[in-house]
């Protein structure tokens, strides 16, 4: 069971204040996860032949010293992608010329125990195990800028309290999700797309619902498409909020047992599991406060 | 002409005749299940909790002391037997003189007189009684020294003066016998009395919820929680009653969700009335249960500081022993405390059988036509329960179970109830150890073991 | 009439709870406002006198939970729960009310302004609801005694496993529960409507406009023919 805070910034000055107005919100849902926390932010994107992702040293010994520049360094002798890298602490964000497939397998076979958390143009994914605070202060979420962010804290239900089961979870590129709730047919759902060679890093099942929309997108499916077909395909309690470059993306399942409030004024939309985590905002006195009704689709534009 | 060999079974030796012969499969008992189906139309509904042969305590054996250690005297050397549940968070938490605690069982499913009847015999004992689905009686209040409230999805009879009455609240999630169920009483045994409590029409068959009305899952849990101890300003204990299923998660669920006590009830544990195969298909044995969940608060740095209360199927001392042994605190009984107040006592075998069955295996319950008068509405049944004599029963048999429970813990060479550890036991079947991991007998070896 | 103010962004909600539960009751009359109440749960839960109480704000769950003789106001919307439990006095909540609202409620009387969202009044065991907008689904689900009035519409399942509660809607019903069916609304039940738009600050409304919901009592006892509405 967790928290979910998710916040879309209109007004394009205010973009700047992304992180810092988040901070308060993932703080407010601290007793609702407790585990661990998590974020994805989307940027401005890279240039069409470039690519980044996010990856996480948190299983190597000393991962707080980890030596990005030297990682760096052996990723362009081998393959000559013009990689750079942003680093903080046991997180690093990569970006390169070309297909990311390639730098995947090379990481792998060669640094099997850094993990990729997301891969795109836009899309930086960062999460770890600790109370929301703790994992805010460790990669300065205060200072993170961009148009729109979905993030998450944690209480661990079936799975593992480690920072890869922590929520975002993504998929593909450029596509996150976050849930509150309880699937109660994931394994279902893996067997139902182990036949399309979509394979799972996680027990989650949460990773579940991810991989089942994305797939869906991938298809073809418009996200009005994929989402319908998720109402009819997942079982369970949840509520899901879900990322892309462009948009913010909620629903609820039918019986809508899992809580969620908007809070909409002309600069921002807010979504939280609980009002508290909205209560900081500003102007939240006169925001447009609601509850997303359950079945429905709501779709914010960045 | 001779006849064709063909001789009366009965007579001749090495004859043709087969004998007849049940298949395992298709038994008496399922026979009659379906025929019982198909008259009525409606699935079997019974009292009490799985009958089945499970793995149980009976699987485990104490390791009695020898040369390598030495065994308590009896009298001057004390052997403890005291517990302190909810020391987490409430600001009086409670004392018990045993861990043996009396689990809820409802007014409604039970007689007005079998629950001042359980009230007596706790109070002699030094323990507490629970309440059930449907509300605290001023007779259970009246009677019960320490009273445990039961909060349950239903919410019938709750209201907040009782709350404040109580010593301790229990919210339900859920009871071994029909984990992911709801209560059930049928007609027969809404009463007015009954029925005003609930607020329900007299005589009609309750429904009932079997998810909260207002919160569901963890998160939304200690929420719930939170208001329950601003409401009785933080004084009582709380505790979170689950059936076991996936104990693990689910004791590290209540513990993330605040709790102070969690009680976990395994699948022997009883009910007034639910579905045959809700019983008996639906939950895992308390042997199963117990090491998961001591698990999950041992991992979260919680054993002993939340406290555990296990059920289902306790019976004697050597029972309550191996639950506390394997990390229990405590324990509950609720099917031995009515047996103890005399529920199936031969002394009634003629209308046992007038009811079709017999002494020891009635468990109609729901049907409120019980002889002993203990699972009635019945005022005239009722009647025969004499509460002060049904209260001084329970408290003997509170008295075994306790000294029983210290006899085998003397034996091990322990003080107190509570120094009694998972390496006192070893375990006579593969079930049993698989479950508990505690090494088969003469062996240091259980299934999965060094993996 | 004395009257106090506590600043929730100042005092821990504990202690103003405590307060309300210890010390006001003394006080006849006493009239309390609090500030800053951003979502916070629990405000006002559990009072037993016959207080007011004013939130200034937006309360988060379980507000005026198991409330007894106290009128609380939330010049606000509330979270999940509202007066679940009451068992006598009033609350009102001047904006939307979240899910389950009212839930198992045994006396008094709840006004919701705004939309309630889903189960509104499940397991209501006597307590008056009125909601000045609409519902959402399985609203009334399991109602066993009371009212429930809706100005505005309500969803899907309504007065499911209903018992004996009476439910009064003036705009559509998306669908109807099990065991629910439209009554004829008569003298008694127009009465009570009239009744409860009054106190609840619709007394413009012609209770006439209204149609009544109630129990068909097929599931009291269970019969095989029923099974599909289990």
């Amino acid at each position: 069971m967790c928290g979910i805070v998710g916040l879309l910034i209109k007004t394009p000055s205010l973009r700047s204040q992304l992180g810092e107005l988040m901070v308060p919100m993932m703080i407010g849902m601290t007793e609702r996860g407790p585990d661990s926390a998590g974020l994805a932010v989307f940027t401005p994107p890279l240039s069409a032949e470039r690519r980044k992702i996010s990856v996480f040293a948190g299983q190597l010994p000393n991962a707080s010293q980890y030596d990005w520049n030297g990682l760096v360094v052996s990723l362009n002798t081998a393959l000559n992608v013009n990689a750079t890298v942003q680093a903080q602490g046991n997180h690093g964000v990569i970006a390169f010329d070309g297909s990311p497939d390639a730098v995947k397998a090379w990481l792998k076979s060669t640094s099997p125990l850094l993990q990729v958390f997301s891969t795109g143009r836009s899309i930086d994914l960062y999460k770890d195990i600790g109370t929301p605070a703790e994992v805010a202060a460790r990669y300065h979420f205060a200072d993170f800028q961009g148009s729109h962010l979905v993030g998450h804290t944690r209480m661990a239900t079936e799975s593992a309290v480690t920072p890869d089961r922590a929520h975002p979870f993504t998929a593909g590129e450029d596509f996150c999700l976050v849930h509150n709730g309880s699937l109660s047919n994931p394994y279902g759902i893996r067997r139902m797309l182990a036949p399309h060679g979509i394979q799972f890093d996680t027990d989650n099942d949460t990773e579940a619902a991810t991989r089942f929309l994305e797939w869906r997108l991938r298809e073809g499916d418009t996200l009005h498409e994929a989402l319908q077909k998720g109402f009819e395909v997942l079982d369970g309690f949840y509520t899901f909020l879900m990322g892309t470059p462009n948009e913010l993306a909620l629903i609820r399942d039918p019986f809508a047992c899992k809580p969620a409030v908007v809070a909409e004024t002309d600069d921002y939309v807010a979504i939280a599991s609980e009002f508290r985590s909205l209560a900081h905002l500003p102007g939240v006195k006169h925001a447009n406060v609601f509850e997303p009704a359950p079945e429905e689709m709501y779709v914010w534009k960045a | 002409m001779t006849d064709p060999v063909s001789t009366p079974s009965h007579s001749a030796p090495g004859t043709a005749h087969t004998p007849p012969r049940f298949s395992a499969t298709f038994d008496p008992g399922t026979l009659a299940e379906i025929r019982r189906a198909a008259a009525t139309g409606i699935y079997d509904i019974r009292g009490g909790g799985t009958k089945r042969k499970l793995p149980h305590f009976d699987d485990l054996l104490f390791l009695g002391a020898s040369v390598s250690r030495y065994p308590l005297e009896g009298y001057r050397e004390k052997c403890g037997t005291d517990v302190v549940l909810g020391t987490r968070f409430a600001k009086k938490p409670i004392h018990l003189k045993t861990p043996v605690t009396i689990a809820g069982m409802s007014f409604g499913a039970l007689s007005a007189q079998a629950k001042e009847a359980l009230g007596r015999g706790a109070s002699l004992a030094g323990t507490s009684t629970t309440t059930g689905d449907g509300g605290m009686t001023p007779e259970e209040r009246g009677q019960s020294k320490t009273l445990v409230y039961q909060y349950l999805p239903s919410r019938y009879g709750m209201n907040p003066d009782d709350l404040r009455k109580a010593d301790a609240i229990e919210v339900v999630i859920g009871q071994g016998a029909k984990p992911g169920g709801g209560g059930m009483l049928l007609g027969q045994k809404i009463s007015p009395r009954v029925a005003k409590m609930r607020c329900l029409p007299e005589g009609i068959d309750q429904r009932s919820a079997c998810r909260h009305p207002d919160w569901t899952g963890p998160d939304d849990l200690e929420i719930k929680i939170l208001e329950l101890r601003e409401i009785t300003d933080w004084e009582k204990p709380i505790y979170v009653k689950v059936g076991a299923t996936r104990p693990y998660y689910d004791v590290a669920l209540a513990v993330k969700a605040g709790a102070d006590v969690v009680v976990l009830d395994g699948m022997q544990g009883g009910t007034a009335a639910t579905q045959e195969v809700f019983i008996e298909h639906v939950g895992i044995p308390i042997l199963a249960a117990i090491r998961p969940a001591v698990k999950a608060l041992q991992d979260l740095g919680m054993h002993r500081k939340v406290q555990l209360i296990v059920s289902g199927g306790i019976r004697t001392g050597a029972d309550v022993a191996k639950a506390l042994a394997l990390g229990a605190d405590a324990v509950a009984i609720g099917t031995a405390a009515l047996v103890a107040l005399g529920d199936n006592d031969p002394c009634y075998q003629a209308e046992y059988a007038k009811l079709g069955t017999v002494a020891g295996a009635y468990d109609d319950w729901h049907e409120g036509r019980d002889p002993a008068g203990i699972t009635t509405q019945d005022p005239v049944l009722a009647a025969r329960l004499d509460p002060v004599l049904a209260g001084r029963r329970l408290a003997n048999y509170l008295s075994v179970l306790t000294l029983e429970a210290q006899t085998i813990t003397r034996a091990c060479g322990k003080s107190h109830l509570h120094n009694l550890e998972p390496e006192d036991l070893c375990s006579l079947t593969l079930e049993a150890s698989a479950m508990t991991q505690i090494p088969m007998a003469g062996t240091s070896w259980y299934p999965g073991c060094g993996m | 009439m004395e009257s106090l103010k506590f600043d929730l962004a100042a005092t821990p909600l504990r202690e103003v709870n405590q307060f309300l539960h210890k010390e006001a009751p003394a006080k006849a009359g006493l009239a309390v406002q609090i500030d800053n109440p951003n979502g916070a749960h629990a405000i006002a839960a559990g009072l037993n006198a016959a207080i007011d109480v004013t939130i200034e704000g937006h309360a988060g769950y379980y507000a005026a939970g198991m409330n007894q003789h106290a009128t609380v106001t939330i010049n606000g919307s509330a979270g999940t729960g509202v007066a679940e439990n009451m068992m006598s006095g009033k609350v009102h909540v001047k904006g939307f009310a979240s899910n389950a609202a009212g839930a198992t409620a045994q006396g008094g009387l709840l006004v919701i302004d705004g939309d309630a969202g889903l189960r509104c009044a499940i397991s209501l065991k006597g307590a008056d609801i009125v909601v000045g907008g609409s519902v959402g689904s399985f609203s009334a689900f399991m109602a066993q005694a009371g009212n429930l009035v809706v100005l505005g519409d309500a969803g899907e399942a309504l007065g499911d496993s209903l018992y004996e509660a009476r439910l009064y809607v003036r705009g559509s019903v998306k669908s109807l529960g099990s065991d629910c069916e439209e009554k004829a609304l008569g003298g008694t039940e127009l009465e009570i409507l009239s009744d409860l738009l009054v106190r609840s600050g619709h007394a413009d409304i012609d209770p006439t406009t209204f149609k009544l919901y109630g129990s068909a009592r097929t599931l009291y006892n269970f019969h095989v023919d029923n099974a599909g509405a289990y």
